[in-house]
């Protein structure tokens, strides 16, 4: 009993010390290596750190209660990139000339509707199909990057609107829309997740969806709007990050789903589904985006990011089954 | 008594392919009534149970709520109709709040979806109250004893306007205070007029507090007998019945050498100090309650649990052993409990499981021998009266007893030195049952050392030689067939020293 | 009766629907271009498939055995880079075995953490692919590899090369495939990994090294990544280090195509070739319609899921889930 409580400390509080580490250690490591003379913890540094961190962030919150749910997606990167598509092109239609700047709004609602329904589509199918989530959305990653090359094949959309730009770089109380809508987002998706019917329910079928079913939960429709929530969150990081730079590739968004997956993972959600938190997940990106913005200030390159993240992932996940382990006299299969 | 019952079943018929597994079932639960079901092991206690659930339809009679019929669709309608379960195997989400498990699928809501917290705590804290626990509506249910989990299925069923609850064997995992709690709990429910059908295999209990008990034996109705007017005996004999062919086994006859010895061994809390032997010829039968210890002993013999103390030896050298792989190349084999979770890859066929184990052996240059296979397969088709179409077959699409009898043959064609075989007969019918029975005894003829494990007291009374009782996690008495009886026996796996029997 | 010949009709679209998905497809874009059935295109095809292919052969056993592997793209592109970083170093008969032993270190690793660990394969191998992407840009510095010397070296020969009149790589994946085919349907070996990704449990039960089994399934496929990269390498002789960037997804749909079930213990070699060519024939056979590259994507999506569909619809014996 005492073991499982200091375990699920340990667990609950482990993304917050690995954060406090890397702190200290970049801060500390950079004084020797660093080739900049700013300090790493550096106040303007850290909200740099945040607004970095957004369009990542946006959709690990959807990854989080995806995953809680019992599911995954592995299409929200493709997602992203036809959000960002439908964001810049339909600025440019002659049927929205006539509106000014207020084209954006346009542009925006139907960016993120596109978002929403491509998601609920892929909920859609895993509920009345019963094919596992993984395989329907393995499947629609490659759809939907095929469909982002039908509009323009493989050349870049560009379209700047400098309203649209003063906006997205607008800064408020010292922190930029995108860092604003990250932490706009954590806190609805928290609210949602620990709050509302909707998510308790979403915990349940995760945790025991025959529990679950058998008292009468409907499966079905929390699966299917969590996946309608992802797909509106990855929509949501594309309208950010293209607001402001104005032009996408159709390769963009590609491995996003990894980097999500990692993040929702290092803040402690189970694969299995039935335990995580919003809270874990935001503490997740911001370790990775530290992380990064660590190893670039002491000197090394991406390469090595990519390398310490993945064995970070895999450290986790071995700490975690350590923490677990089971009693000796247990079965050994 | 003229109240009409709650519950009425009348002539419930339930088939599945090979076995009758309801067959003629009627008897009514009246309001206030603890009514207790007993039946062994296999004699369709939950499948009467999931009839009732709606989880089943039954292929023929009634079920009637007060005097209108009614038909069950799911777990949902029953509990709309006012059935609620408590089951064994606990269904909690373990990361949720217990106020949030007592509540699932029904939690109160407020404006935009949220969870009404106040309303939530308040009425959970109530029926908690109630159940006088030590824990709150907030608490995790996964940071629970097994025991405060019971309490919180327990816990659900007083959420609504239950007017039967259905315990399946609650007591299995409660301490003696526990208990006294959960029957305060009945006794409330009784008061206020609920029907209670009460599922156990403790007599201690069933006479304690049920007013009626009814029995089922394969399926079939053995009849209802008023708790105060009967003895442990009597229901036994009801449980047990004579049917079968299930004469004491007095086969006596040579035995070789000692096999398997065990000496002082334990795992932890699960079982301790155990020691005994087995000898060529002989077949020892280990008899007691679920949880008592049998099967994890059979699990360490065969290397899937290291032991925390003790030694085993095989013809009198002490052995280790690791891992199934290392049990089976000293000669051990074990038909496990669990036939599809542990004894069968269920995709594969018939002959691919039966060789399983000895597929490294069977060599053809640096392919697997086909061919030698499929005589194997053969073999012990003919052998154990296996019935399938062909070796082709997939083994999930077999019946109970031929599925296990493909378990038994896989062992059986390594020719193990100790034999063990687990709950042999377990949810398999009537005919395939006493074909094993007998194989079991032929076997030991041959020489082999067999060990069975079983809850069925019938089955460990015909098929061993010696009997080794077990309660809570120690040997409490070995028995020779000629010692033996049904009082002594049930003395031993029930904890009570001789002369103290009720 | 008439349920039953339903029933019969569906079982057999469950097990012969992706052989009889493939002939519709050969039959539609043969009538639509008789280019399509040209001994020419169908090398240019399986030529251009192999490299998938052979990786998607490995990858069967571990998605048989009961598990995934998404690092087969990041780990192919390294091989690529060793190898041909290796060639103008230590000349191409030391590079290749160099290659593949360093592969073959890495796909031990993962086994290692897989099998005798028991860790969560999915997060073990999403992390193997960042971590030896990184691995591959601090190797190669990040450069582009070349071979120096393109025209002075036999190397060239597993890409380019074809012996009585066949290419070289449609050979390979030919050996491969026949070779592992026999591996998983003949030997005791693949009886195990059947075992094991079927019922864990049971297979443990049986005597079998669950752990043994699941490390040598992740041998196999590194060794198929390497294959792959070998390939690779002697194809275009030069090489970025995101080469096989995204292909691990391209292979898990070949081989979900050909109808191995995620949960492990269904699956054959055979029906893996089957799901790569199906993959390469759409590819080509739509770009012969004159369509763009992107519409295969589209078509690939809406195949996978029918296909896992159709396939579990005839197993449960309804087209809907019962989900509620």
């Amino acid at each position: 009993m005492q073991q499982g409580t200091l375990s699920k400390a340990l667990k609950s509080g482990a993304i917050w010390g690995f954060i406090a580490f890397e702190l200290v250690f970049f801060s500390v490591a950079g004084e020797f290596l660093s080739l900049s003379d700013k300090a790493f913890m550096d106040f303007d540094n850290m909200l740099l750190l945040l607004k970095q961190s957004a369009p990542i962030g946006i959709i690990a919150m959807g990854m989080t209660i995806v995953m809680v749910n019992g599911n995954i997606d592995l299409s929200v990167g493709a997602t992203f990139a036809i959000a960002a598509i439908i964001l810049l092109e339909s600025m440019t239609w002659p049927i929205f000339a006539a509106l000014g700047d207020w084209v954006i709004p346009v542009a925006w609602l139907l960016a993120l509707t596109a978002g929403t329904l491509l998601g609920a589509l892929n909920g859609l199918i895993v509920w009345k199909t019963g094919v596992d989530a993984f395989i329907v959305t393995l499947g629609s990653m490659l759809g939907f990057r095929g469909i982002v090359f039908m509009f323009n094949g493989e050349n870049p959309t560009s379209h700047l609107n400098w309203t649209l730009v003063d906006f997205a770089e607008a800064e408020f109380l010292g922190l930029a829309t995108a860092s604003w809508v990250l932490l706009a987002v954590t806190l609805v998706i928290w609210f949602v997740m620990s709050r509302t019917v909707h998510g308790r329910n979403a915990y349940a079928i995760g945790d025991n969806r025959e529990a679950a079913v058998n008292a009468g939960i409907r499966v079905g429709p929390h699966m299917m709007i969590n996946f309608a929530i992802i797909g509106f969150l990855a929509a949501l990081s594309a309208v950010v990050f293209y607001s402001e730079s104005g032009s996408v590739n159709p390769n963009d968004g590609q491995l996003y789903e990894l980097w999500v997956i990692t993040a929702v993972v290092l803040g402690g959600t189970k694969i299995t589904g039935g335990a995580g938190s919003v809270i874990g997940t935001f503490g997740g990106v911001i370790a990775i985006q530290l992380l990064r913005k660590g190893l670039g200030h002491i000197g090394a390159d991406t390469s090595t990011v990519n390398l310490v993240i993945g064995l970070i992932l895999i450290a986790v996940l071995f700490l975690d089954r350590q923490l677990n382990v089971k009693g000796k006299e247990e079965l050994k299969v | 008594m003229t109240t009409a019952p709650v519950l009425h079943l009348d002539n419930i018929v339930k088939t599945f392919p090979g076995v009758r597994a309801l067959d003629g079932v009627s008897f009514s639960v009246l309001p206030g009534e603890v009514h207790a079901l007993m039946g062994e092991n296999g004699a369709g206690k939950s499948t009467l149970m999931k009839v009732l659930g709606g989880i089943y339809q039954p292929d023929g009679g009634d079920i009637y709520m007060g005097d209108t019929k009614v038909t069950m669709s799911g777990p949902l309608e029953a509990k709309a109709m006012g059935i609620v379960f408590i089951h064994q195997e606990l269904s909690l989400a373990e990361e949720l709040s217990v106020a949030e498990n007592i509540y699932l699928g029904e939690l109160p809501r407020k404006s935009f979806g949220r969870v009404d917290w106040a309303t939530l705590t308040a009425q959970t804290n109530a029926i908690l109250k109630k159940l006088n626990v030590g824990f709150d509506a907030k608490t995790r249910v996964g940071d629970l004893s097994i025991a405060n989990q019971q309490m919180v299925e327990i816990a659900r069923a007083l959420t609504v306007d239950a007017k039967a609850v259905i315990f399946d064997e609650p007591t299995a995992s409660l301490t003696d205070a526990e208990k006294v709690v959960l029957f305060d709990v009945i006794a409330d429910l009784k008061a206020d007029g609920v029907g209670i059908i009460y599922i156990s295999h403790r007599m201690e209990e069933i006479f304690k507090i049920t007013d009626r008990i009814s029995i089922l034996r394969d399926g079939q109705y053995q009849g209802t007998v008023v708790t105060a007017e009967t003895n442990e005996e009597a229901v036994t004999q009801m449980m047990i019945g004579r049917k079968l062919d299930l004469s004491r086994n007095a086969a006596h006859h040579d035995l070789g050498a000692v096999a398997l010895e065990v000496r002082g061994l334990s795992c932890g809390a699960l079982y301790q100090d155990v020691s005994f032997e087995v000898r060529r010829g002989e077949v020892v039968g280990f008899y007691g309650l679920v949880g008592a210890g049998r099967t994890e002993i059979a699990e360490t013999l065969f290397g899937l649990r290291d032991p925390s103390a003790g030694q085993i030896l095989l013809d009198g050298e002490e052995v280790r052993l690791h891992s199934p792989a290392d049990a089976i190349a000293l000669g051990i084999s074990l038909v496990p409990e669990d036939r599809k979770g542990q004894g069968l890859i269920l995709g594969m066929n018939c002959r691919d499981n039966m060789t399983l184990p000895q597929v490294d052996d069977l060599k053809a240059g640096p392919f697997v021998a086909e061919g030698a296979e499929i005589a194997i397969f053969d073999q012990y088709r003919d052998r154990l009266d296996i019935r399938t179409p062909s070796w082709k077959q997939r083994v999930g699409n077999l019946s109970g007893g031929n599925q296990q009898k493909i378990v038994i043959g896989k062992w059986l064609s390594m020719h193990p030195n100790v034999l063990i075989v687990d709950e042999p007969t377990r949810g398999i019918d009537v005919g395939s049952k006493s074909e094993i029975h007998k194989l079991l005894r032929e076997l030991a003829a041959q020489g082999y050392a067999v060990i069975v494990i079983s809850s069925e007291m019938p089955e460990v009374l015909h098929v061993s030689d010696r009997i080794v009782a077990m309660y809570s996690g120690r040997i409490t008495r070995t028995f020779t067939s000629d010692e033996v009886t049904e009082d002594n026996l049930i003395q031993a796996i029930s904890g009570i020293k001789p002369g103290h029997a009720a | 009766m008439a349920t039953l010949t339903k029933q019969r009709i569906g079982s057999v679209l469950a097990k012969q629907g992706i052989l009889i998905a493939f002939a519709v497809f050969m039959i539609a874009f043969t009538i639509a271009n008789p280019k399509f059935l040209s001994v020419d295109n169908l090398f240019s095809v399986v030529r251009s498939s192999a490299i998938l292919g052979v990786m998607a052969l490995g990858v069967t056993f571990v998605v048989i055995s009961g598990n995934l592997d998404l690092s087969v793209g990041s780990m192919m592109s390294f091989s690529t880079i060793v190898v041909l970083d290796l060639h103008d170093k230590i000349g191409p008969l030391l590079a290749i075995p160099a290659m593949f032993a360093m592969t073959l270190g890495l796909g031990a690793f993962i086994g290692f953490l897989v099998g005798y660990l028991r860790l969560n394969s999915l997060i073990v191998t999403l992390g193997m692919l960042s971590a030896i992407h990184g691995l591959t840009l601090t190797y190669s510095g990040g450069q582009n590899m070349d071979i120096a010397d393109k025209e002075g070296t036999w190397f060239s020969a597993f890409g380019q090369g074809t012996a009585l009149g066949v290419p070289v790589p449609i050979l390979i994946f030919i050996a491969v495939a026949v070779f592992l085919g026999a591996v998983l349907s003949k030997t005791a070996f693949g009886r195990k990994v059947y075992a094991v990704g079927g019922n864990g449990t049971a297979a443990t039960f049986s005597g079998i090294r669950r752990a043994r089994t699941v490390f040598t399934c992740y041998l196999i496929s590194a060794a198929c990544v390497a294959t792959a990269g070998l390939i690779q390498a002697s194809r275009s002789m030069g090489s970025q280090n995101t080469v096989g960037q995204g292909l691990e997804l391209e292979v898990l749909a070949a081989v979900i195509l050909g109808g191995a079930s995620l949960l492990g213990g269904s699956g054959t070699i055979f029906k893996a070739v089957i799901g790569v060519l199906i993959l390469g024939f759409i590819q080509n056979g739509l770009l012969l319609l004159g369509l763009q590259f992107y519409v295969q994507f589209v078509v690939t999506w809406v195949i996978i899921i029918l296909a896992v569909w159709l396939d579990i619809a005839a197993k449960r014996g309804k087209l809907w889930s019962p989900i509620a």
